[in-house]
């Protein structure tokens, strides 16, 4: 089954991307091919080839519970916002945040979770701000 | 002779003090990475790139660094396999069959002695292989034009998902969906963008890097947070280590064996889609035919562990053979490695030899002296990184993750490219579960753009007449192997499956190597 939705997400994305690939602006400056007829033979493989899990599907992969997606679901968006977060708040409160979230989930106590963040943070700055001289995001803090 | 003439200038680029510390790091986390259960070469390989960009490395040391990463990944994972009965990574999956049970019967010093000597005698003479094989094949690549290397992306698309592939129309679609990728930002030729959809961020492509490390360092996290960390790590300590130094009469016994199984290794890794696993599985089976007469293979067989890491050692050397000469990569960590010399603004290929002698030379000189320094490592230092086995991966991977964006902040500092690397991680683990080989999207990424120039010029030169891609004999030659290469694991792929099934095949090794 899965594979069969899979396959179906796999054709309507190969039928965005012809699609796509068709309304390309063509330049003024032009080659024997152009920029479109790459493309729609990609979409076209893409298709095919989902086509072909939809027809004939794979066993079913060992899917997490609801509780497993929601962890990676979590996960994901704790990054995310580690992302966006990065140039406001800085590197230091940023990654300790982040590592300390990460660590708790992989079935780390609490308090446990936290010191291993600031440390993984700390030594983070240490190894790459400090000693190779990397530019990491600078926060209110200067840090 | 001048190659031996070169490989002295590659002695003199790389005997500098930096290169030679790159080159002891590079050994060093590579071993440490290889042994870590969940990494392996081509994770460890993605995740010290931006490293090695933000060092601002030039780049003879970077490819220093990150290819002694691969090699060292290649000791390493025999350590987990050995001890734990967990391979370190995929290719170190046959050396748990003989490797463990030597461990059980108390001989674990032995068996990491006897197949860090292994490795190395694969290495070593893989390296040897290169040096010679790599040159001649740079005669032929000269005779190759546009028609011809598109056939052979073509080739190198179409073989990639392995002799041992599950299912051919997922190897294309994963292909397919990296050159998909490729395609988004300003169309080189014309200078029209293409699948923006308005976004400035877009116009520039997405950096393979991000996808690299997404792709592969954040969907590990995303699995080891699936599976939360259980169990993997315990009973190291456990493990009483022996005596690590082998007897004269041992490695004599299996000189025999690792000589053969050097031979195929590099083999195996020199054809496209083979690489270092099927390399050690080969290796290990022939064997096993050949010289198991009294059925000891499975119980403990010196032998037995000196193949599959002779092998494995062989074939990554061989996999360098067609990065190097070619611009094709023929395994999953190769192809990281050819994503690092891209972004360094060097073109793999038979140019490559002409144009940047210095850093073709340097790399394998710095081969040679890494398998010394990785031979002394891993012999007389091995408990130091049997220690390493017993750091939880619940502070390991959060550091994974932590370093992933560290480097790729540090190489563009956007938070765009850091959530489009996110975008790859969660891609990268539904990939993953779906049982999509994610070494083409990556091999698609990498090399989409060059293969639709290549078309491109092709048709241009012949004003458009599409029968120019078959009308040479060379084309025709690799489009019929490209075809033979995607339809024969259909054929026989289930046979040599189900012997490879008869371990226990961990499920989550999807980066095959």
């Amino acid at each position: 089954m899965s594979d069969r939705v899979f396959g179906g997400i796999g054709v309507v994305l190969a039928i965005f991307f012809i699609w796509q690939a068709t309304l390309i602006q063509e330049s003024f400056i032009q080659d024997a091919v152009g920029p479109k007829v790459f493309p729609v033979i990609i979409g076209t493989v893409l298709g095919l080839s989902s086509l072909y899990f939809v027809l004939k599907p794979d066993p079913e992969p060992s899917w997490p519970r609801f509780g497993g997606l929601a962890e990676i679901g979590f996960a994901a968006l704790v990054m995310v916002i580690y992302a966006m977060a990065l140039p406001e708040l800085g590197f230091g409160i940023s990654t300790a945040i982040a590592a300390a979230y990460i660590t708790w989930r992989l079935e780390t106590p609490p308090l446990k979770a936290i010191i291993a963040g600031v440390s993984i943070s700390a030594g983070l700055y240490i190894v790459f701000r400090l000693i190779l001289g990397l530019s990491l995001a600078r926060g209110p803090l200067g840090f | 002779m001048d190659v031996l003439g070169s490989l002295l200038d590659g002695f003199a680029v790389a005997l500098t003090f930096e290169n030679l510390l790159l080159a002891l790091i590079g050994c060093f986390l590579g071993t440490v990475m290889g042994a870590l259960p969940g990494l392996g070469p081509s994770n460890g390989v993605a995740i010290l790139i931006p490293l090695a960009f933000t060092m601002g490395l030039g780049a003879t040391p970077a490819m220093i660094l990150l290819t002694s990463v691969y090699y060292g990944a290649m000791y390493g994972g025999r350590i987990s396999s050995i001890l734990l009965n967990i391979p370190g990574d995929e290719p170190a999956l046959m050396t748990t069959l003989d490797g463990y049970p030597m461990a059980q019967q108390g001989r674990a010093g032995e068996a990491l002695a006897l197949s860090g000597i292994a490795s190395f005698f694969g290495a070593f003479f893989a390296t040897w292989g290169l040096v010679f094989l790599a040159p001649l094949l740079v005669k032929v690549a000269l005779l190759f034009g546009p028609a011809e290397y598109f056939a052979l992306f073509t080739l190198a698309f179409a073989t990639l998902g392995g002799i041992a592939s599950r299912n051919q129309a997922k190897a294309a679609f994963a292909a397919a969906l990296g050159i998909g990728i490729a395609m988004i930002g300003v169309d080189g030729q014309t200078g029209v963008p293409r699948f923006t959809f308005g976004e400035v961020h877009l116009y520039d492509g997405i950096d393979f890097l991000v996808a690299i490390v997404g792709l592969f360092a954040l969907s590990e996290v995303f699995i080891f947070l699936e599976h939360r960390a259980s169990g993997a790590h315990k009973g190291a300590d456990q493990v009483k280590i022996g005596k690590i130094i082998p007897s004269w009469s041992l490695i004599k016994y299996c000189t025999p064996t690792m000589i053969r199984t050097t031979i195929l290794g590099f083999v195996a890794g020199v054809l496209p889609g083979a690489g270092a696993s099927l390399g050690s599985f080969i290796s290990y089976s022939v064997e096993k035919r050949l010289v198991d007469r009294k059925g000891t293979f499975g119980t403990g067989d010196p032998r037995g562990v000196a193949a599959p890491e002779a092998g494995n050692n062989a074939a990554a050397g061989g996999a360098l053979v067609p990065m190097l000469a070619l611009g094709v990569p023929g395994s999953g960590t190769t192809a990281v490695l050819l994503a690092v010399l891209l972004a360094l603004n060097i073109t793999p290929g038979p140019l490559l030899f002409t144009q940047n002698p210095d850093v073709v030379w340097g790399l394998i000189a710095a081969l040679f002296i890494g398998n010394f320094m990785l031979l002394l490592m891993n012999i007389p230092m091995v408990s130091l990184f049997v220690r390493v086995l017993m750091v939880p991966p619940r502070y390991l991977m959060p550091i994974v993750a932590m370093v992933s964006f560290v480097g790729i902040y540090g190489i563009s500092g956007s938070s765009f490219d850091l959530l489009v690397m996110v975008g790859f991680g969660v891609l990268g683990w539904v990939l993953r579960k779906l049982d999509v080989p994610l070494v083409p999207v990556i091999l698609g990424v990498l090399l989409g753009a060059a293969m639709e120039k290549n078309l491109r010029r092709a048709l241009t030169i012949s004003d458009g007449d599409w029968s120019t891609l078959v009308a040479s004999p060379l084309s025709i030659t690799l489009w019929v192997i490209a075809i033979v290469g995607f339809i024969l694991p259909i054929v026989i792929g289930p046979m040599i499956r189900r012997r490879m099934a008869i371990r226990r095949k961990d499920e989550e090794g999807a980066t095959v190597d």
